[in-house]
């Protein structure tokens, strides 16, 4: 851990709650997203989507349409065809092309003087679709003679990070696998050993902003405002499908109005790109909820695992299989299936494991990141499993943990990051926050859960800091603010190193013209890695001020002199940059650049007579290293707690036949305030074991993954314990009836 | 079809299509983009405006029918003398994240304050309940109006 060893002439701006530096502006509404963005000459786009899961396109007319007043072009795969794209597999096209393979998939797009006519001439557009057997489900994809979603060879995309990719082996996408010691020995002399099969349903992230882009294409110059996480990768993604300089393309991105991973990577800025270049004016597409929920979403996951453990209470072994639904495009479905396998074997000393996870195409909406993608996957089947072994073997949950979780220092895959924060201590404090010892009623249980997610992704960031004549800093990093304090977070690390205080500090939306480069948004990376980054941008800065100071103490109000005095004039900046990059080659075996922790605990009420399940306490741990700013942590861990409690109670999208049959909010749940659990505790740890300034280390999506696993595991407490989610009162009332039968209800 | 109303406390007059929505009247007619569109169905709460002091759903609400009627959006409560208050409790208690519901999320809490509807904690999360948040978990904005509404949280 670093910290400053100068006299300090400020208060410290690191590890207090500041308040949020873009909350003024947020709430008086003149933040500005996507959306609210009118360029002048601004046109309209609206897409003509799929309303069948898989089918040949026969023909497609759009000549009405063209002719509609107010209609200015239609956008066809006539325009599109052979630019691919995709930044882990390159399998999709802008706008369908021969085939349509979900329902919702782009078939053509129409720009026009207004939104009103846009959506007339999407009327006017004639396809004749010829049906294909639709591949539904996984179970479907892997069945022998199924239909193949795609049947071309795969072409990496640029930012897979995975290796070289295997071959597509039927509709099989991506596969990983990994394992150690010898599993088959440890599963036959093991005392116990429990397994079964598992199902977790797709889920939208609903950021409640939809997905808005409003493009600009003259000539090779490309200009567009995203909403999006990755601006730097939407940048080279459309450099490389329009064959232009990353140079010529420019990524501005406003607020965003959530994200939680459905604004990874490239969405819609490809088929807005390609319709505003036809139209050879600047258009606008923003989606609605429908659209945007067949525009991404969280992989439905099926699973089969067995666990072994000692009649003593000692993990032994684990072997899993799982397969992720990444419908009918990658998206970032291996990256998920890679994370997802890493999470399946959970924190625990091991004598053998193994897994297998495959990423299978169907004739559904691509899946791509959701917040704690993998862990949320995995967790909760894994803490199932250690639960009924430790109910086996009569110990208490907490002390099975405490048998055979991984302690710090210890690797937890071959040549990977060994593991660096304390889960015995972290899931004791959740468990005590739920009260694990007092006494329980009938129909309650309390659960815990533990749990590593990969994070940090790719580990390169960088950063300018401007000192201006005024004493202001400017700061220039290319973290997307998606609501997690970002610009706040990392306003205070510029201002602890400068010696300012933090409303003296702005950070900057990204505009990749003057942006300096950022990997990405997500995988609870920016504080760790954008903030490293903007932590030694501003030490440079700072050393330039003692230099011009010569020894003297520097009062905040005397740095405008100062630079004065540097540039003879009230004018000049100092200017300050900072790097992070991989110390190895930054492969994903060499990762991740921290494990995020994902402890939780709940207790919850199950009626019987309705299959209600009412969530009563929760506990999480934000092991965060050391907090920049601890509420704006806190409040992180709440908004992810809140998402793990929809994930496990009632979030599901609805799929029949390739058709997604819960497209609004009406019928596609998300919490409420209704929902809030009576308490609902956060505690945030500092043992200053993070790689990020200060040992800081990323949070906000462990919680989601905790949270969904711990309330399972209460569930199983309190005597149902469940296979499938989400937990809707119907599949608990099911349960609740066969266990009946079974003679185990009540236990 | 002509809409005389009131915006923000002054005196509007347009010609608009009869079936133009309260939200697209003042988000592309009047450029008050504080108002934001997600679900269109009513459940979600962040397109919410006042019509004579009445939370409605924006997205939902034809702009005729507010026809002689007295709107606030957001852009008029940043001006009123209360939102001090509101804007601060938000700070303190961080009750904002990404800040897109945030707008219709004060418009509810002060029509809902001046109601003196907000009597307890299970009354702000019951009456909170059309206006979600996918980022703060709730928490924050719950303590946040307590403390507006004098009550314990």
């Amino acid at each position: 851990m670093t910290t400053l060893e100068r006299p300090r002439t400020v208060a410290p701006q690191v590890g207090r709650s500041a308040p949020r530096r873009d909350g003024a502006e947020k709430l008086r509404g003149q933040a500005e997203f996507a959306g609210d963005i009118v360029v002048p000459h601004m046109l309209h786009g609206k897409v003509l989507r799929s309303p069948v899961p898989h089918a040949r396109i026969v023909s497609l007319d759009a000549r009405a349409a063209e002719a509609m007043p107010g209609v200015v072009c239609v956008l066809t795969s006539n325009d599109v065809s052979g630019a691919f794209w995709g930044h882990a597999i390159k399998d999709r096209p802008i706008v369908a092309v021969g085939k349509v393979r979900f329902a919702g998939e782009p078939v053509a797009a129409v720009a026009a003087e207004d939104e009103a006519t846009a959506l007339a001439a999407l009327d006017a557009i004639e396809v004749e679709y010829e049906d294909l057997p639709v591949v539904g489900t996984v179970e479907d994809a892997l069945a022998p003679a199924a239909a193949l979603v795609h049947d071309g060879d795969l072409r990496p995309g640029l930012f897979h990070g995975l290796g070289e990719l295997p071959p597509r082996d039927g509709n099989v996408c991506y596969r990983f696998r990994m394992d150690r010691g010898e599993i088959e020995a440890v599963f036959a002399h093991a005392d116990l050993v429990v397994e079964g099969e598992y199902s977790f349903p797709a889920v939208y992230q609903y950021a409640m902003e939809t997905h808005a882009v409003v493009a600009h294409a003259l000539g090779d110059q490309i200009t567009v405002w995203a909403s999006c996480q990755h601006p730097f990768l939407v940048r080279a993604e459309l450099a490389a499908l329009f064959d232009v300089p990353l140079a010529n393309v420019r990524v501005v991105v406003p607020y965003l109005g959530g994200g939680f991973g459905s604004k990874s990577y490239t969405k819609m800025e490809p088929v807005t790109v390609a319709l505003a270049r036809k139209a050879g004016k600047p258009v606008r597409i923003q989606n609605r909820v429908a659209e945007s929920m067949v525009t991404t979403r969280r992989h439905g996951m099926r699973c089969r695992m067995r666990t072994a453990m000692t009649r003593e209470g000692k993990l032994l072994g684990r072997d899993v299989e799982c397969w992720f639904d990444t419908g009918a495009y990658a998206d970032n479905g291996p990256r998920v299936t890679a994370t997802g396998a890493d999470a399946a074997p959970g924190p625990y000393r091991w004598e053998a494991y193994r897994v297998d996870a495959a990423c299978v195409y169907t004739n559904t909406a691509p899946s791509g990141s959701y917040r704690a993608f993998g862990a949320t996957h995995l967790q909760w089947i894994g803490e199932s499993q250690v639960d009924e072994l430790a109910r086996q073997a009569g110990l208490d949950p907490l002390d099975a943990r405490r048998a055979s979780l991984c302690v710090p220092g210890e690797e937890l895959r071959a040549g990977g990051k060994p593991l660096d924060a304390d889960l015995i201590g972290d899931v004791e404090r959740a468990a005590a926050a739920v009260g694990w010892d007092e006494p329980k009623s009938a129909n309650v249980g309390r659960g815990v859960s533990v749990g590593l997610l990969a994070a940090g992704a790719h580990p390169v960031s960088t950063a300018v800091v401007r000192l201006e004549a005024d004493g202001r800093v400017v700061v220039l990093v290319g973290t997307t603010e998606v609501g997690q304090g970002a610009r706040t977070a990392l306003a205070q690390i510029a201002a602890e190193e400068i010696g300012v205080e933090v409303e003296q500090v702005t950070v900057r939306g990204t505009d990749t013209r003057y942006t300096p480069y950022d990997r990405s948004t997500g995988a609870s990376r920016s504080t760790t890695l954008a903030g490293l980054a903007v932590q030694r941008a501003a030490a440079e800065v700072r050393s330039q001020l003692e230099e011009i100071a010569g020894g003297d103490e520097i009062e905040p109000g005397a740095i405008p002199g100062l630079i004065a005095g540097r540039f003879g004039l009230h004018g000049g900046e100092l200017i300050g940059h900072g790097e992070v990059a991989p110390t190895g080659t930054g492969s994903y075996a060499e990762g991740p650049v921290f494990w995020e922790v994902c402890v939780g605990a709940a207790e919850v009420e199950v009626d019987p007579d309705t299959g209600t399940v009412r969530v009563r306490k929760t506990a999480t741990i934000a092991d965060v290293g050391k907090a920049i700013n601890p509420l704006l942590v806190e409040r992180q861990d709440e908004g992810g707690t809140m998402q793990g409690l929809g994930n496990a109670l009632f979030e599901e999208m609805v799929y029949e036949d390739g058709l997604l049959l819960n497209e609004t909010l009406l019928d596609y749940r998300v919490p409420s305030f209704e929902d809030l659990p009576d308490e609902m505790t956060c505690i945030v740890v500092e043992n200053g074991d993070g790689p990020g300034p200060y040992g800081a280390k990323g949070c906000g999506e462990g919680s989601l993954a905790a949270t969904t696993a711990a309330i399972v595991t209460a569930l199983a407490d309190a005597g149902v314990p469940m296979t499938e989610l989400p937990l809707t009162p119907e599949r608990v009332w099911r349960r609740i009836r066969q266990l009946t039968e079974e003679g185990v209800w009540p236990r | 079809m002509r809409l005389a109303l009131t915006v923000n406390g002054r005196p509007v007059e347009r010609e608009i299509a009869p079936q133009t929505l309260l939200l697209d009247f003042v988000r592309d007619d009047l450029g008050l983009t504080g108002a934001k569109r997600s679900c269109e169905v009513q459940v979600c709460g962040t397109c919410t405006l006042l019509v004579d002091g009445r939370p409605v759903s924006s997205c939902c609400y034809l702009a005729a029918d507010a026809s002689g009627h007295d709107v606030l959006t957001i852009e008029g409560l940043r001006e009123r003398p209360e939102f001090e208050r509101l804007e601060r409790a938000f700070l303190e208690h961080a009750a904002l994240q990404c800040g897109f519901c945030t707008p219709g999320m004060l418009l509810t809490v002060s029509a809902l304050l001046a109601d003196e509807a907000l009597t307890s904690e299970g009354a702000i999360k019951h009456n909170l309940a059309g206006n979600l948040c996918r980022c703060t978990g709730y928490r924050g904005i719950v303590e946040a109006v307590a403390d507006l509404a004098g009550v314990g949280a």
